[in-house]
């Protein structure tokens, strides 16, 4: 039985940067991005991986939950280093073979280039551990909804993900009785080739599919009693406040990206 | 005019897929009144139109032929729609489907957040709602990790929060076991008993119809019963006959009674059979 089961990969916490306001954290989180393109050299470069570095320690987040996010990506790393490598042909020689030639060039771009995509995906991966999902989903429907005056139905987007938010561990619940009811009458899930199994997936994925019209009728049906109509005139019980802490949290990005722009000025 | 008021009522399910369309009359002309304070229990097996008709009284079907009334306010008027939601809530058989959000105050902030109600109102609001249903302390709660009655619960806490002046459950108790079922009843007998809620209470359970102030039995869209428990269950073969049963104990009774022994077919409580018993005994 798959009992505790965690939406997301929130990593729950008191940390300075927990508590900052999802919307702030979410604006800061896409200047962070925006600050590790313009830097132009290693040494600009510098600045971001120190921020990215402070800001995982003050999170508190366990070294062992970021390593999880950065080994899928391992592969792109490696396939990045080597194309810089490879094709940066600029700058002294330190070895040339045949076609092969590395030169300093070639290696300060690869250096530079995995710091960037490492420190990018710390940078947002803390975003997704230190803001819960229904946070982040009020924040990204607010920090959306001036777009609702050009017709984009941002409220019912935030529903959406509200809803498969409520509704993941329920269907996680429900894969589980369907697996074991067909277990009971003898279907074999674990032996045989990839297509085989494959093929036995079919008497979990179709009742499965059955039951989550089921489902939506019904909630279509309870949210309507519950005078749903749309997010015209809605209101919301829990009110987003700007409060000092978010002041200090854009400051202290601020800084770092002040000094990136000197950095790339002087340098 | 009485609080919830039906006349007439007539309801079709049609079936277009096939040709020629197939239509399914559930509701043949049902009339009904239901006062403010009521607590009002729907009995019939199933497909006898009960669920039906409950989504009746909050339009969410609309009648065919008839008028449904709430409070004055004629559901077949788009503009009374919301209204009449605010008035009438409604809890369904699955907690699973009616929880929408993903902690269990947001969840009962849902109906307010609709309403457009002021954010402080909200707040206390919904602590009132989840206190009357004992579950303010699982407040910060995910709904999956609770137990079937406490989501059925919050469900409740749901409806509590628009404060309406009636309640409809189609078969709340269904999907939970004892203890759950229990818990439930309890807090919709306090609804109506301390906070005057009306309860139309839909079940095929005899023991929860037992507890209503009146039974309405409705069999093939049509209404059979409508009368206090007593009356109604005191009428074993008529309610057999409808493939419905009374409670055990009406049952006891009215087998001794039958077999010439002196007791009363009215019997509905364990503590009544108890008594009479007893009072047989003595003899």
């Amino acid at each position: 039985m798959i009992t505790d089961i965690t939406i997301g990969q929130y990593f729950p916490g008191k940390s300075a940067v927990h508590r900052l306001d999802a919307r702030v954290k979410i604006l800061l989180t896409i200047a962070f991005i925006v600050m590790l393109f313009i830097a132009d050299d290693i040494k600009g470069l510098g600045v971001g991986v120190v921020f990215t570095l402070l800001t995982f320690l003050i999170s508190r987040i366990p070294f062992k939950m970021m390593w999880k996010s950065i080994k899928p990506i391992l592969i792109i790393l490696i396939i990045t280093a080597m194309l810089n490598l490879f094709f940066v042909h600029t700058g002294t020689p330190y070895f040339e073979w045949k076609f092969i030639k590395i030169t300093d060039k070639g290696v300060e771009t690869a250096v530079f280039m995995v710091v960037r995509i490492v420190c990018l995906i710390i940078g947002t991966s803390l975003l997704t551990y230190t803001t819960s999902p229904i946070d982040l989903t009020d924040a990204i429907e607010r920090l959306l909804s001036p777009l609702k005056k050009i017709k984009v139905p941002v409220h019912e987007l935030a529903m959406m993900m509200t809803i498969a938010l409520r509704f993941i561990p329920t269907l996680i619940e429900e894969t589980d009785k369907i697996m074991s009811a067909q277990k009971a009458r003898g279907a074999d899930m674990e032996t045989g080739s990839i297509f085989k199994k494959a093929k036995a997936l079919i008497p979990i994925l179709i009742p499965l599919f059955v039951s989550s019209f089921r489902h939506a009728e019904e909630l279509a049906l309870a949210m309507e009693c519950r005078c749903y109509h749309g997010g015209e005139g809605r209101t919301k019980m829990k009110q987003l406040k700007l409060r000092l802490a978010d002041l200090w949290g854009t400051l202290y990005l601020a800084l770092f990206f002040a000094g990136v722009i000197v950095i790339n000025k002087i340098g | 005019m009485s609080y919830i008021h039906i006349r007439g009522l007539e309801f079709s399910y049609v079936n277009d897929l096939e040709e020629p369309p197939v239509k399914n009359t559930v509701l043949k002309g049902i009339d009904l009144d239901i006062e403010r304070g009521e607590f009002v229990a729907v009995l019939g097996h199933n497909g006898s139109g009960k669920s039906t008709l409950a989504k009746c009284i909050n339009a969410i079907n609309l009648p065919e032929k008839g008028e449904v009334t709430v409070d004055g306010l004629d559901t077949i008027n788009e503009d009374n729609l919301l209204p009449i939601r605010k008035r009438v809530g409604m809890v369904f058989q699955n907690p699973d489907n009616q929880i929408v959000a993903t902690i269990v105050e947001e969840d009962v902030a849902f109906a307010l957040e609709n309403l457009g109600v002021e954010p402080n109102e909200i707040r206390r609001r919904v602590d009132e709602a989840l206190e009357t249903v004992g579950m303010y302390e699982y407040r910060m709660h995910a709904p999956h990790k609770l137990s079937g009655g406490q989501k059925q619960r919050v469900a409740i806490a749901g409806i509590i929060a628009m404060k309406p002046d009636c309640i409809v459950l189609d078969e709340p108790t269904a999907m939970l076991d004892p203890k759950g079922r229990n818990e439930v009843m309890k807090t919709i007998k306090m609804l109506n008993k301390e906070h005057g809620v009306t309860i139309v209470l839909i079940t095929h359970y005899m023991e929860e119809a037992a507890q209503a102030d009146r039974v309405v039995v409705i069999d093939g869209g049509e209404k059979i019963m409508d009368s206090v428990p007593k009356k109604v269950f005191s009428q074993v073969d008529v309610m057999r006959n409808l493939g419905l049963d009374v409670p055990q104990v009406t049952e006891i009774a009215d087998f001794l009674n039958k077999n010439g022994y002196d007791i009363s077919n009215e019997i509905i409580t364990e503590d009544e059979c108890v008594q009479a018993l007893f009072s047989l005994l003595k003899k």
